[in-house]
């Protein structure tokens, strides 16, 4: 019998829900690493029982936790980030020079073939690679050492390395996202990267088309066509048709094309799902309707999904990593939201449920879809 | 054997009931303690002091005799009644974000 595991970062502990292949009836495992920031939890796709988590505290700093077991027991694994070299400078929000530190892991990308091999995107910006389970890290430090380090700046939550996205078609290449200097990509394992920022405009930064300093907030692509890219940024959804190389918006009849997660059906290639949320302030869904957009056109074409949300009064936010598809037939989308709220759609997002309700805010939401 | 009372995260992260107790070898400093504590705890390792810098982590505090020690330097020897035993250490986790 087929199954789901949703792994939940939240504010304060890690919660596994999982269902069988029906997706109705859910139980709820947590809080796990209670008390502590999870920004992320994923899980290995080539062994699903292997799962990392990032844990960490204004207090105690950074923590990394893995799990042999699937989620009911966990274990901390090696958190020492050290940068490689002298670490140099990035701009402040002042523009001024200011050291790199290192504050947080945020984002986790277990190997596609490697139970033991997982990458870790962390603020201030760095990309670190652990070949050992997680028991120690090396910094692939030719991104942060590409020539306009000095140039990145930190978004409002930091500057965040926030999006791994590995090629299941070439090892060699990757792609990773930055808010606020844009999204990068290798095609050397790491070694060396470039900046794949060509057609994004952001009229917040000095010269709108530079070549860094665009505030992304997150990239998706379909396994089966990894040149095909979706990005939310700050503001506009765009997408690239050449790994990158260069960019369109697709923003089309969106309410606001202001949000932060974007993600790929796991059938379906061109059909792509986006939380609208008010900004630059506000941080919350138009209108007090919390409605994911869908679109089976590949961008511009969009059509609200709102049966089983709430279509009032309701003022959450969705982050950058808190969606996440599984592989079902139908594929189910997932999201987790600030208030707390885990919903679930068993049928491609027609239709939505509450997994749980008053879970801490939600940082984080990844599928294992389970044989 | 020196005495170390640990706050409650931190003792759940390495699996510790009550207090530490680790031996020192040589002068009893606050580096030397925070040094046979982490060889003892791994777990513990960049949560009291910074993994790179080996600082004490802003929101931490070292108390003990009803002393507050975060400000010495980590090489001040401790008080005799930690040295021998008879006061804990206390690492404290500074009461913050209201």
């Amino acid at each position: 019998m087929s199954g789901v595991r949703i792994l939940v970062g939240t504010r304060k502990g890690a919660f596994v829900l999982s269902a069988d292949g029906k997706r109705e009836r859910w139980k709820v495992s947590g809080p796990h690493l209670p008390g502590w920031e999870i920004y992320h939890v994923k899980g290995s796709p080539a062994d699903p029982e292997r799962i990392y988590a990032s844990q960490s505290s204004g207090w105690f700093g950074q923590v990394m936790q893995r799990s042999d077991d699937g989620g009911t027991t966990w274990a901390p694994v090696g958190n020492q980030f050290g940068y490689d070299g002298v670490p140099g400078t990035h701009q402040w929000y002042d523009g001024t020079p200011h050291p790199w530190e290192f504050k947080r892991v945020w984002h986790l990308e277990p190997s596609l073939t490697d139970p033991d091999v997982v990458y870790a995107g962390v603020e201030d910006a760095a990309l670190f690679r652990s070949a050992d389970g997680g028991q120690t890290w090396q910094e692939l430090s030719g991104l942060r050492g590409h020539g306009s380090g000095p140039r990145w700046q930190p978004g409002a939550g930091g500057m965040c390395l926030h999006t791994i996205l590995l090629d299941p078609a070439n090892p060699q290449r990757i792609f990773i996202a930055i808010s606020a200097a844009g999204a990068f990509r290798t095609d050397d394992g790491g070694v060396t990267w470039k900046p794949i920022n060509q057609g994004l405009r952001s009229e917040y930064i000095p010269d709108p088309t530079a070549e860094v300093g665009h505030c992304v907030h997150r990239i998706a692509m379909h396994r089966s066509r990894p040149s095909v890219l979706f990005m939310q940024k700050h503001w506009d959804v765009m997408r690239s048709d050449d790994a990158g190389d260069s960019w369109q918006e697709i923003s089309g009849n969106l309410p606001t094309d202001f949000g932060f997660p974007i993600d790929v059906h796991a059938h379906e290639p061109d059909t792509i799902y986006v939380v609208p949320i008010t900004s630059d302030s506000q941080h919350y869904p138009p209108d007090g309707k919390l409605r994911v957009y869908r679109s089976r056109t590949g961008g511009n074409q969009w059509e609200p999904l709102t049966k089983g949300l709430p279509q009032r009064d309701c003022y959450v936010n969705v982050l950058r990593d808190a969606m996440a598809v599984d592989s079902l037939d139908a594929c189910g989308v997932y999201f987790g939201t600030t208030g707390g709220q885990v919903y679930a759609s068993a049928d491609s997002g027609d239709s939505w449920k509450a997994v749980v309700r008053d879970l801490p805010p939600v940082l984080s939401v990844e599928v294992q879809t389970l044989a | 054997m020196i005495r170390v009372a640990l706050p409650a995260p931190l003792r759940a992260l390495a699996r510790i009931d009550g207090e530490v107790q680790v031996a020192v070898a040589g002068p009893v400093t606050l580096r030397a303690v925070l040094d046979a504590v982490e060889a003892g705890y791994p777990a513990l390792r960049g949560t009291i002091r910074d993994q790179v810098t080996r600082q004490r982590r802003p929101f931490m505090r070292f108390f003990a005799c009803e002393q507050d020690l975060s400000h010495q330097t980590p090489d001040t020897p401790l008080p005799g009644a930690v040295r021998d035993g008879s006061e804990p250490l206390l690492v404290v986790g500074a009461i913050a974000g209201g």
